[in-house]
């Protein structure tokens, strides 16, 4: 037993680069998302179809190789640019691979609970706004991104709970998150299965508390909106 | 980029794709023989059924596939009774083990899907069967299980993707499913653009192909759903 609790700051060391990674990357992704979803509202074409060939490929592939890609291959890129431009060899971190990564690819999915969002606000709201002489920025700011909030949040919390899952992929590319400490940890104990359903009750954790805050999210972004 | 690495080694990915689709195929049809009665019970409304399968579902939704997997390929190990019995030939294998944590995994989402299609199943058809008097066990199979799996179906068809998409994770412990392919030839040759890429191409053409099949699966039991054509 004694032995196990040896490795107790090693995992929760892990679990907090695991909730880094996850709040990091959604932050790009919810960035991404918002512009996904506003390309793929646009009148213009061409910013309809980046936006449809993005999601369509991001949620076409796996994200476990969708990361294996990105983290080899965006490394040779960045260099390549890098060599061109005559700067020094960038090494990029795993952690920044890692969260660019995962930004990356759940921006392709928050854009589709975006654009749901975004057209779930009634076309009045948005032309009140119109007729106070607001611009399309204003408007956006004001009026549909606040509106759209309260029927984006559903999807938003499915996607965030699946992010935080997706989080221990990057242990195969050698982020020290805590799936990897818990192999880690269960190599030298020989006790691996011991140390996996910690690092699988620490997933249950972060979910509960996440559905916790999701709930509360809800119930304030509902407030006026009567319930069957 | 040079693609011809990617042509000399067909031979390979097309193994690593027959695996994968074997792979995802077994673990589909075994999680769904799971995922029914794990569904009927936890929509009963007795709460010492339901609690179990519940928990199940909980679990297998809530902690990702990766430890899942490692749990049972690496877990299982750690216990001497496991490494004497005769389960001991089954979960030595790589093989084995994927196809069992990814079974045991889609049976909790699916199970989830079917026990909310069972939930919504509206109260008028049940009362109707009830007049008929049906007892429990027809009315369930003749009322409420087919609308529920009809209503499930597009959940489900999401589910696969899913579950195609998490079976890379083979690759990791050594499978050579078409990621094993892709880290085999860019081990061997360097490549990883070209390598990774290329298995990439072959899930979005999977992808693409369960999407096609689950249009066509909704055409034929959704047809009910349809606007008339005038």
């Amino acid at each position: 037993m004694s032995v196990i609790i040896d490795y107790i700051p090693l995992i929760l060391k892990g679990m907090l680069l695991t909730v880094e990674l996850a709040l990091l990357s959604l932050l790009i992704a919810m960035v991404l998302g918002i512009a996904g979803a506003l390309a793929k509202l646009s009148k213009s074409p061409i910013a309809r179809s980046v936006a449809g060939i993005y999601t369509t490929i991001i949620r076409g592939i796996p994200d476990l190789v969708l990361m294996t890609i990105l983290f080899f291959g965006g490394q040779i890129i960045v260099n390549d640019i890098g060599d061109k431009l005559g700067w020094e060899y960038i090494d990029i971190s795993p952690f920044m691979a890692g969260t660019v990564t995962l930004g990356f690819i759940f921006g392709a999915y928050f854009a589709e609970t975006f654009r749901g969002g975004i057209l779930a606000v009634s076309r009045g709201e948005i032309e009140a706004g119109i007729a106070f002489g607001m611009t399309p920025i204003q408007v956006f700011l004001r009026i549909t991104l606040p509106a759209m909030i309260r029927h984006a949040l559903p999807g938003f919390g499915n996607n965030w709970l699946v992010l935080t899952k997706a989080t221990a992929l990057v242990s195969v590319i050698g982020l020290q998150d805590m799936l990897y400490n818990a192999n880690l940890a269960g190599g030298s104990t020989r006790k691996p299965f011991t140390f996996l359903c910690a690092v699988a009750f620490l997933y249950l954790v972060i979910t509960g508390v996440s559905n916790f805050g999701l709930r509360w999210l809800d119930k304030r972004y509902s407030v006026g909106v009567r319930k069957a | 980029m040079d693609f011809q690495v990617i042509i000399d080694n067909l031979p390979l990915y097309f193994q690593g794709l027959w695996t994968t689709v074997r792979l995802v195929f077994t673990a589909l049809i075994a999680g769904l023989c799971l995922a029914v009665p794990i569904a009927l019970l936890a929509a009963s409304k007795n709460r010492w059924v339901s609690i179990l399968p519940k928990a199940y579902i909980y679990f297998f939704r809530g902690t990702p596939m990766i430890v899942q997997m490692y749990m049972i390929y690496h877990g299982m190990g750690q216990f001497g009774l496991m490494r004497e019995s005769f389960l001991w030939v089954i979960f030595k294998e790589a093989y084995w083990c994927a196809l069992i944590s990814f079974a045991l995994n889609t049976a909790g989402y699916t199970a989830e899907i079917l026990r909310g299609a069972i939930a919504q199943t509206d109260f008028k058809e049940i009362e109707s069967a009830r007049a008929f008097g049906m007892s429990d066990a027809i009315m369930y199979r003749r009322i409420i299980l087919p609308s529920a799996f009809r209503r499930a179906l597009p959940a489900y068809g999401n589910e696969v993707i899913f579950m195609l998409h998490g079976s890379a994770l083979a690759g990791v412990i050594t499978i050579v499913d078409l990621f094993g392919a892709a880290r085999i030839v860019n081990a061997r040759n360097f490549v990883p653009f070209e390598s990774y890429i290329a298995a990439g191409l072959f899930y979005l053409c999977l992808t693409f192909l369960i999407v096609w099949g689950f249009k066509m699966a909704e055409r034929h039991w959704h047809a009910y759903l349809r606007p008339r054509e005038s």
